[in-house]
């Protein structure tokens, strides 16, 4: 009952800003490359992917996004692990580590593609970039922060340094690595879309700026819409690989019902607070 | 009278820590030994070093001078023939019981096969038949504690290490649980270390009580507990009980004049 409730309040939310949008722009008779009506642009939707345009470059913004996500991830995921592992490491790379993570990572793009091309290579590059941090940043303190209790039982049984980071330190290491999986599929979409902006000849972010040139603002809206569905679906996307990895995490349980008063967000809930990232 | 053997013998043990302020003598020239299969309870007041003297016998801490041994050898290092219970149950989150059980056999590469049925074995002991295959958060803090007895027993040590390991639990379980820790031993008779700071449970536990000092921590007194086993929980009523716990107390009250 409650839950149908809130379906039905949702939904009218959404038909009546939608209706009201429409409203004031005929009402105030806005011109169409200012702002154009939610009719315009769903017709803009419909004709990109009609036309098969939208499909050809979303396909290689998501190729971008996603190899730069896995690439990023990964070099974030093993560097963080060397640093936290070994002293001399964090003694030499962590001074610059810091000073990199306070570099706006983004105002790199222009540079990467230079070096780099118009092409594949330099939105991955830059898409890396941008999500190595969450996962170095979050790798690293996930390691760190094993229980002193946990290590004096494991060492109490004699076990190796190899098995304590193999049967507790790299397990309790996961809520922090998929918190920050989770930052780095958006920023890695971020960061190809940014390299794109820059200068590119495929892809959505290329689109919207041949767009903008020629003032076709139902158009910028269409993709903007595509954008923040493919932001959501690569979030999902994570929170299911967390589910399962994490299946013994209590905050993971299912909730039995959801309603906005009964409803918590998911940071508030996690296990790991992911270190505060910047772009 | 024949001498029993010796499980632990403790001689001169002393522990000084370094801190900014200069050393801290944790522990001085401790002396004492328990015989195999004794239940020994250690009391004290906080800070008389019984972490720290439990720490250097399960070998994750060195001792600043004196020796331990463990059945004639040595104590230099983490030691496979140990079992060690903690204050909270220190359990995996991503292992079942049964898994978390098997930590040791699995670190000290054992074999699983032969050991899983110890395992369950054991968890039927302590009464948790039928909680292999949940996890640690489905279970109450004296059911997890439990799994952590059972962990520490699994791979068949020499002697049990326990450091206050009801302290975290509300009174009505604690009780419940000296009852079964009781149980347990005299189906097993393993030699157990037991540290805690309840007076009560000490007397209620063990066969000996070593009263400890506040830092740093020196052994006052051996006091031998001639209670009849199974003690059942109304032994506490008895005067002959009564008399322990309050020689104890007297010696701690005694200790704290002299040091005021």
């Amino acid at each position: 009952m409650k839950n149908v409730r809130n379906v039905a309040v949702t939904l009218a939310i959404f038909a009546g800003s939608l209706g009201a949008w429409e409203a004031i722009v005929r009402a105030f008779a806005i011109p169409i490359f200012i702002l154009p009506p939610p009719s315009q642009v769903a017709l803009a939707l419909y004709r990109g992917f009609a036309s098969g345009l939208y499909l050809d470059h979303l396909g290689y913004t998501l190729l971008e996004t996603l190899l730069g996500f896995i690439v990023g991830s990964l070099l974030g995921f093993f560097l963080g692990t060397a640093v936290a592992m070994n002293r001399w490491v964090e003694f030499f790379l962590y001074p610059y580590i810091v000073m990199f993570q306070s570099l706006p990572k983004v105002a790199l793009a222009p540079l990467i593609v230079v070096w780099f091309g118009l092409g594949l290579t330099s939105k991955v590059i830059n898409a890396a970039l941008v999500a190595f941090f969450p996962l170095l940043v979050n790798t690293m303190v996930g390691l760190k922060s094993a229980d002193e209790d946990r290590v004096s039982l494991m060492r109490s049984l004699a076990a190796s340094d190899g098995q304590i980071f193999w049967m507790l330190r790299l397990p309790n290491a996961l809520p922090f690595v998929m918190a920050g999986l989770d930052v780095a599929m958006i920023f890695a979409l971020i960061g190809a879309i940014v390299a794109e902006f820059v200068g590119a000849q495929r892809g959505l972010g290329m689109l919207i700026q041949s767009m903008n040139f020629n003032m076709d603002v139902s158009g910028q809206f269409s993709i903007l819409l595509i954008l923040s569905f493919v932001g959501l679906v690569l979030n999902r996307g994570i929170m299911l690989i967390r589910k399962r990895v994490m299946f013994w995490d209590p905050s993971e349980k299912p909730a039995i019902e959801t309603s906005p008063e009964e409803a918590v967000p998911a940071a508030g809930r996690a296990v790991a607070t992911p270190a505060k990232e910047r772009i | 009278m024949a001498v029993a053997t010796e499980a632990i013998t403790v001689r001169h043990l002393s522990k000084t820590y370094a801190t900014r302020d200069g050393a801290v003598a944790a522990l001085e020239r401790a002396t004492f030994s328990v015989g195999e299969g004794e239940f020994v309870a250690v009391v004290g007041p906080s800070g008389c070093g019984k972490s720290t003297l439990l720490k250097i016998l399960a070998g994750i801490l060195a001792s600043s001078s004196g020796e331990a041994l463990l059945r004639g050898t040595l104590i230099a290092g983490p030691r496979r023939d140990i079992g060690v219970v903690f204050q909270s149950p220190v359990l995996f989150p991503w292992r079942t019981v049964l898994d978390n059980v098997l930590l040791p056999v699995d670190v000290q590469r054992l074999g699983r096969r032969p050991h899983e049925q110890v395992g369950v074995d054991l968890l039927a002991l302590v009464g948790l038949k039928g909680f292999e295959r949940k996890y640690p958060w489905e279970l109450s803090g004296g059911m997890q504690q439990r799994v952590a007895i059972t962990r520490a027993l699994v791979h068949d040590p020499a002697m049990l290490l326990m450091d206050e390991p009801f302290g975290a639990l509300d009174a009505m379980t604690r009780e419940h649980m000296n009852l079964e820790l009781q149980r347990i031993w005299l189906e097993r008779r393993k030699t157990v270390l037991f540290i805690t700071h309840s007076i009560p449970e000490a007397v209620f536990l063990a066969d000996r009580v070593l009263v400890m000092t506040a830092r740093p921590g020196r052994l006052l007194d051996d006091v031998r507990v001639d209670l009849a086993r199974p003690r059942p929980l109304d032994v506490m009523n008895t005067p002959e009980f009564g008399a322990h716990v309050r020689h104890i107390r007297h010696l701690f009250n005694v200790q704290g004049r002299i040091d005021a």
